[in-house]
């Protein structure tokens, strides 16, 4: 059984950010699983999702029933294998896991920051992760993988430091949230700020604002499944119920499902940093930053590049994966592409493990291969 | 030559001995319909070549990955925005033209991107498919299109001859027609329409 620990790095300077401002005395939650070869070029970088945290892999203890979020992918034998891959994943920061976030204090106050902690970025998150990266004796990163929101720091990770990654893996990802995204999180964040207990962001732990924060995890989660897999998981069956209930109680199981996914969330979820990442993605457009031509912002990459997209994805459709690889091959990069058959929805990500598996694992052997010539 | 005799998939594929041979070190080869990228991996490892393929099938995109070949899912069917024109020194199509929805649109795009194409097809006027279609009355088969009519992937089958009016039609330069068949070489290369299997087309834009 492969034994994990969770491990605190605090960077060495403070960290500059994209809004101008700098964050002090930031701390990195994060976990690593195998052995950093000699030459340390067997490092393999997971980013997580915007709810995922360091513990990609593993469990904490041998009668510790519940493992690491991507376990079926991380591990020994597996597709991203720690016999092989030394693998490392980093609690975002702005995040409530453990890295530097909304609910930590504020070293000029003494008080959490909260709503004064400062509008992070994708690229933040992944300039502090390059610090760790340094930290743990790692000039060149094997490969950098991600889903979702991982996807794109693992697309930072290409063109703010092409020179630290051999291969990039951003699956069901996009590089730029669509309006569509945008409202999402917006609705989500109007539930928190609606709810009183949010008090501006001001709340005391034991009172934090569970309502608004469950009511956006609930709708966000909408996003991550599909019409599909709703059909063939829930259907119109009834809850504890064979009738309806002519009251607005929940009666379908569906709605007792998305109910248990906005509790669970709270118990592990901080609503700042709910704001502050879904901030983060909001503001993630890489084309911007060459005046609409994505092709342009990525040429500085260098890596091999293996995207991913799921046929039921609608929160990150294939067609933007697609903008992706055109751009990567319109820059002469090595790039290869699929679209993974999945009634899955977003969470595919999570849950298509054979098949992502497969072709990670092979893409991981080549570039491996390749660097050691 | 000798390493692809060597290469036990391709013993029945004379088109592609054919085409490797165009190939030289340094050169951006795109395959288009690239199956498990196994003549890409050829290409780049014995021709020196830097290599991209295309494949509409899942399970071939894995085997290429595994092959380490760069592949790219696509129908074919999209416009080519991601290559600039001519940023391709030799555009491969071997043995799929046949089943794409749009042969001509196709071949318009790959002249575009690519400074040469190399297009291979199984050649309908052979005169063993020509002699099914007489004295069976049913739909040729052969070795190489085992499919009966109502479930082959093959939709769009035609001649050399057809191939060429296609070419002149879309205003395509045909550099050389390399005809392929074994038993009757002589014949082959003089009526290529009626006695070669196959064929190989070096196209180019005008």
């Amino acid at each position: 059984m492969l034994i994990t620990e969770p491990l605190d790095f605090e960077l060495p300077e403070p960290l500059k950010l994209d809004c101008g401002k700098e964050l002090k005395q930031v701390n990195i939650r994060y976990e690593t699983a195998g052995k950093l070869s000699p030459a340390a070029d067997n490092a393999v970088l997971v980013a997580h999702a915007l709810s995922g945290n360091s513990h990609v892999c593993g469990r904490y203890s041998a009668d510790d029933t519940k493992p690491g979020w991507w376990d079926d992918m991380v591990g020994p034998g597996k597709a991203i294998d720690t016999d092989k891959y030394f693998v490392i994943c980093s609690n975002v920061i702005g995040s409530c896991a453990g890295s530097t976030g909304p609910r930590s204090i504020d070293p000029d106050t003494g008080k959490p920051y909260n709503l004064t902690f400062p509008v992070i970025t994708i690229r933040d998150m992944v300039r502090a992760q390059k610090h760790l990266v340094e930290h743990l004796g790692i000039k060149r990163l094997l490969a950098v993988i991600g889903g979702s929101m991982g996807g794109m720091q693992a697309l930072e990770w290409a063109i703010n430091f092409p020179d630290m990654v051999d291969g990039v893996i951003p699956i069901a990802t996009t590089s730029q949230l669509s309006p569509q995204s945008i409202a999402f999180d917006w609705v989500g964040r109007e539930a928190i700020k609606n709810d009183p207990r949010w008090n501006g962001g001001d709340y005391a732990s034991d009172q934090v604002p569970e309502g608004g924060l469950s009511t956006a995890r609930m709708l966000a989660h909408i996003t991550y499944l599909s019409d599909e897999s709703m059909s063939r998981k829930f259907g119109r069956e009834l809850q504890d119920t064979d009738r309806y209930s002519f009251d607005f109680k929940r009666d379908f199981a569906v709605e007792s499902y998305l109910e248990h996914q906005g509790r669970r969330f709270v118990e592990f979820f901080d609503a700042n940093s709910y704001f502050y990442i879904t901030r983060a993605m909001d503001y993630f457009d890489m084309a911007r930053r060459s005046g609409g031509d994505l092709s342009k912002t990525l040429s500085a990459a260098k890596a091999t590049f293996l995207v991913i997209s799921f046929s039921s994805d609608w929160l990150f459709p294939t067609a933007e994966s697609l903008k992706i690889v055109s751009a990567l091959l319109k820059n002469r990069l090595n790039v290869s592409f699929c679209e993974i058959q999945s009634g899955y929805g977003h969470d595919a990500f999570l849950l298509e493990v054979d098949a992502l598996g497969r072709m990670v694992r092979d893409f991981l052997r080549n570039i491996l291969e390749v660097r050691r010539g | 030559m000798a390493e692809i005799h060597h290469h036990l998939e391709f013993k029945n594929r004379p088109d592609l001995e054919i085409i490797a041979e165009l190939v030289d070190p340094g050169h951006r080869v795109l395959d288009l319909g690239c199956g498990d990228g196994v003549f890409l991996k050829l290409l780049k490892s014995k021709r020196g070549a830097e290599v991209l393929g295309m494949e509409i099938d899942s399970d071939l995109i894995a085997e290429c990955i595994a092959n380490g070949v760069p592949v790219v899912q696509s129908n074919l069917d999209g416009e080519f925005d991601f290559a600039d024109d001519d940023s391709f020194d030799l555009v491969i199509l071997s043995q799929t033209i046949q089943q794409m929805r749009h042969p001509d649109q196709l071949l318009r795009k790959i002249v575009r991107v690519g400074k040469l194409a190399a297009v291979s097809f199984i050649n309908f006027g052979y005169f063993y498919c020509r002699m099914q279609l007489i004295f069976t009355g049913a739909m040729p088969r052969t070795r190489q299109i085992p499919y009966q009519w109502y479930n082959t992937p093959n939709i769009h089958l035609g001649t050399i001859k057809d191939f060429r009016r296609l070419c002149n039609h879309l205003g395509i330069n045909v550099i050389q027609e390399i005809p392929i068949g074994q038993s009757f070489p002589l014949l082959t290369k003089h009526w290529s329409n009626l006695f070669a299997v196959g064929c190989v087309f070096l196209l180019e834009k005008k």
